[in-house]
């Protein structure tokens, strides 16, 4: 099939970007969307165009790292399913795609569609981790866990912080993803623990990051590949309501 | 990675929860929370208009008995009401700041009409309340209401006021607008506040749903029982 291409090209961070025009010619049925702007690269180089640069890493959608909005979506029209591992078939002959970059303050444009996503990981080292001081490897089912809570818990620990939520969201706004983490950790008895601090540090980061707020459009849970529901962003709003209830120490 | 700010769980000071994004979320919920209940119970004590006179009126003298109680109620509104509209246009501002580069092709995928014009059918909302209070509360736009006003007879100046079609559309119209800003709010209240799961979210979008065709019929047959002469000055 033959496709015409609207997609951001940006030189670095301080280029101001504009949409350019591509044809995508002969893109096979088969091939997943990361390939056939592969097929597309390798004709811009054979033009001595510089190619389009975008992120990718384990094209089998566990990675993470893939990051398309096409047509207004962040990994695409299909449910469930990231930009590597949406394929051409859900397109038609002559059809018109728009391919944007994750737009958010948070996440500043890198080169054309790569963008910046370490505000993610500052977030997570201000808090999405377990604190284990000293000592060896606990035995495993040493700490009892309800069923209930290892599923909630494994189904918010399916965010591959991809950043999709906040390419979704309105507001641009982190929330989806630190309420998957907040919340994977507070469903088990080990992050427990720390759960009142762990709330408040990573939401204060997600703060100074510059993400927006949550104004429960829902648009996150939507466009999430992993389809994180926004139960875990309530589930976050109490646990931030326990901890500023919570005693104070120092 | 040394120049970046990163707080960690065991040296991290917690900020003052007001200025977080979900402490901002949770006073707009306690004053948004505090106006549903008050748009229910104005509505509920006005309808009495299809009671009678008496009745309404009845109702207004109740009120004003209240004497510094109904003052503490009406400047306890007045705050919660300003709290509500400072936080709600301080956040659609760091909201927009959030994405400064927009999207060339935009689409809404699950978001509702209502929750994407929050802040406008707010603003909305905010004249209207200026325009109520100038208009019933404290007779500056109609100064003839005075005498009714001081006899305490709501029930004639309802119905003096909404026999006027302008001063009617203008009330049907921000009833619109209330009733839209109120399908939102209703889920988003139990959202900020934790308390949904899988199963209430959908059923709380309903129930929203719901309640703001509730409010919109109630508070719209006021002006179109006038209007029809269904409820008449004798
Ligand atoms: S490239 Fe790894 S999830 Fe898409």
């Amino acid at each position: 099939m033959n496709l015409t291409l609207y997609v951001w090209r940006q030189k670095n961070a301080d280029d101001k970007g504009r949409m350019e025009k591509y044809p995508a010619k002969n893109i096979s049925s088969h091939m997943s969307f990361l390939e056939m702007l592969d097929v597309v690269n390798e004709d811009l180089i054979e033009q001595g165009v510089e190619p389009i640069a975008f992120d990718h890493d384990c094209r089998e959608g566990i990675c993470g790292m893939c990051s398309l909005v096409v047509n207004g979506r962040p990994h695409g029209p299909e449910k469930a399913t990231t930009i590597c591992q949406l394929h051409m078939r859900h397109f038609s002959d002559g059809d018109v795609i728009y391919i944007e970059p994750w737009r958010a303050k948070a996440f500043p444009v890198i080169k054309d569609l790569v963008v910046d996503r370490s505000a993610i990981d500052r977030i997570m080292a201000a808090g999405g981790f377990v604190s284990i001081n000293t000592g060896g490897v606990p035995d495993a089912n040493a700490i009892p866990i309800s069923k209930t809570d290892a599923d909630t818990a494994m189904d918010a620990a399916a965010c591959i912080g991809c950043g999709a939520c906040v390419a979704a969201c309105k507001n641009a706004s982190g929330m989806l993803f630190v309420a998957a983490k907040v919340s994977q950790f507070a469903h088990l008895p080990q992050g427990k623990v720390e759960a009142s601090q762990r709330v408040r540090a990573m939401i204060d980061q997600m703060d100074i990051e510059g993400f927006g707020n949550c104004t429960n459009f829902q648009e996150c849970e939507a466009a999430c590949p992993k389809e994180i529901s926004i139960k875990f962003i309530a589930k976050m709003n109490r646990e931030y309501l326990k901890s500023s209830m919570a005693p104070t120490k120092g | 990675m040394d120049t970046m700010q990163v707080s960690t769980m065991c040296h991290h000071r917690p900020v003052t929860a007001y200025k977080t994004s979900i402490g901002m979320k949770l006073l707009m919920g306690i004053t948004g929370f505090i106006f549903i209940g008050f748009v229910t119970g104005h509505m509920i004590g006005n309808l009495q208009v299809f009671l009678g006179a008496e009745k309404l009126n009845a109702y207004a003298h109740t009120l004003q008995s209240l004497g510094a109680l109904l003052w503490v109620i009406r400047l306890s509104l007045l705050t919660f009401f300003a709290v509500h509209i400072f936080f709600a246009i301080k956040l659609y501002f760091q909201n927009r700041a959030s994405r400064p580069v927009k999207y060339v092709k935009e689409v809404n995928v699950e978001s509702t009409f209502s929750s994407r014009i929050m802040i406008w059918s707010g603003l909305a909302m905010f004249s209207f309340v200026v325009y109520h209070l100038m208009h019933f509360t404290l007779i500056i736009t109609n100064p003839e209401y005075a005498v009714l006003k001081e006899n305490l007879d709501v029930y004639s100046m309802m119905i003096v006021g909404f026999s006027n079609y302008w001063i009617s559309a203008v009330y049907m119209v921000a009833m619109i607008f209330l009733a839209l800003h109120v399908n939102h709010a209703v889920f988003s209240v139990f959202q900020t506040f934790g308390l949904t799961n899988a199963k209430w979210i959908p059923l709380l979008r309903r129930i929203g749903n719901i309640y703001a065709l509730i409010i919109l019929a109630g508070y719209l047959s006021m002006p179109v029982g006038v209007l029809l002469n269904i409820i008449t000055l004798h």
